[in-house]
């Protein structure tokens, strides 16, 4: 799912990967890949991650993990940063999710009562990035569907989400709805459609394998 | 001419600061956040403070010494997800948090500091961040206000400052710091190394000296600092 995400991911691009799993995105790209990924607490140009005994304590990525230079960094601050994302420089983002409904609404900051740390700089990624892709898996920790008709949850943004990639599926968010476009290996349509809390079309003839 | 020196001890730079003030703290996460005139905001002990801070840092680190001493009664923020000390005081009412959009924070304080009284946008206008905000139109799309913030103090980190106050900082320690330092009646910058006038060359000062009132050179780097083993 990772390797399948990091596809979607164009050459001359600028992209800013969200905590969690889209973070993990970078290391399937290749050394020599033209692309420019953007942190919101002010650096264009991420470097590799570094480990500790490496680390310079004044150079973080938004969650926090001490990452580095290349040639053609540069570093800025907060008010830059997300202009940079309104104005409509950022041509991607990958955001973790809670919730994804079937017209695009996500959840991904708040479970009221039980988890309300507030949505950092979530909420312009996903409502002013070119595209918005989601990576998450496709049921949570108790089995229930992510991928919805309705979000439950108070939203990050309305209608923002372009497409999905899951541990079991990628899904487009179309004006008519989710679309399976592909599944993962060793998992059935039957399956995808039985984690899938909405109308889900399918594509004509075969699909294609992950 | 000669620019005026602003070097000043941090008992009496903190010293300035009263209860119920609103105070802006610098910084995401480590990098930038002003972790000394934290701690010695927390030995003198101002009470009823409204802080704004990117987060709320985490447990034993800056705004959690001010959490932890009761010192606080709102936060204005965007994530606290890293201090559990401050969720679970939010969740049990004992701080009043105003979670904010990252960059729209950033614009409110920057509109504070440009002298402005609000903004205007459409982020998270449909989500329950906008609950409640005023809405008008503007060139026939609806716009919500977000109203300008200053504060009575500001506390910084910087690098490098020049006696006058001129700041420089490093790498992704500059966040928050360079729009604060516009947006308080006060602000006071701590530095990493304070350096004669001219050794900050022109080219390379990110704040101006006349945003800064006062400049307190660390002589040392707490463990606050440092890189963090999680």
């Amino acid at each position: 799912m990772i390797s399948r995400a990091a596809r979607e991911i164009a050459p001359g691009m600028v992209v800013n990967l969200g905590i969690g799993l889209p973070t993990k995105v970078v290391d399937h790209l290749a050394p020599d890949f033209p692309v420019c990924l953007h942190t919101e607490n002010g650096l264009t140009g991420i470097g590799p991650t570094l480990p500790v005994e490496d680390a310079d304590r004044n150079l973080i990525d938004a969650g926090g993990a001490y990452v580095s230079t290349i040639p053609g960094s540069a570093f800025f601050d907060s008010a830059t940063s997300f202009s940079l994302v309104r104005s409509g420089r950022l041509d991607l983002t990958m955001l973790g999710a809670f919730e994804v409904a079937q017209n695009g609404d996500l959840a991904n900051w708040k479970i009221p009562g039980k988890f309300s740390p507030g949505a950092g700089g979530g909420v312009e990624l996903a409502q002013k990035a070119q595209r918005v892709v989601v990576l998450s898996t496709h049921t949570d920790r108790s089995g229930k569907p992510k991928l919805l008709a309705d979000c439950t949850l108070p939203l990050t943004a309305k209608g923002c989400v372009d497409r999905i990639f899951t541990d079991m599926a990628v899904v487009d968010v179309t004006p008519q709805g989710f679309a399976l476009r592909e599944i993962a290996e060793g998992v059935s349509v039957d399956q995808v459609i039985a984690a899938t809390d909405a109308e889900l079309s399918l594509p004509d003839g075969e699909i294609s394998v992950f | 001419m000669i620019l005026p020196d602003k070097t000043t001890l941090i008992e009496d730079a903190i010293a300035g600061i009263r209860d119920g003030a609103t105070v802006m703290l610098g910084g995401f996460g480590v990098p930038g956040t002003p972790f000394t005139l934290i701690r010695e905001l927390v030995r003198q002990g101002q009470r009823d403070l409204t802080i704004i801070k990117n987060d709320a840092n985490e447990a034993g680190m800056g705004v959690d010494h001010l959490l932890a001493n009761g010192q606080v009664a709102r936060l204005i923020t965007t994530h606290i997800g890293l201090n559990p000390r401050a969720v679970a005081m939010l969740n049990s009412g004992e701080i009043d948090v105003e979670f904010c959009a990252q960059g729209i924070l950033a614009e409110r304080v920057r509109a504070g500091g440009a002298g402005l009284k609000a903004i205007l946008t459409d982020i998270a206008m449909q989500t329950e961040l906008g609950a409640g905000k005023p809405r008008i139109e503007v060139n026939g799309a609806e716009a919500m206000v977000e109203t300008a913030l200053r504060a009575d103090v500001a506390l910084l980190h910087a690098d490098q400052a020049d006696v006058f106050g001129n700041l420089d900082y490093a790498a992704t320690a500059r966040n928050f710091n360079p729009l604060m330092a516009m947006a308080a009646d006060h602000v006071i910058a701590e530095a990493e190394a304070v350096l004669p006038l001219g050794d900050l060359p022109p080219d390379e000062v990110h704040t101006p000296g006349p945003f800064v009132d006062q400049v307190v050179r660390l002589d040392a780097l707490s463990e606050e600092y440092g890189v963090v083993r999680r």
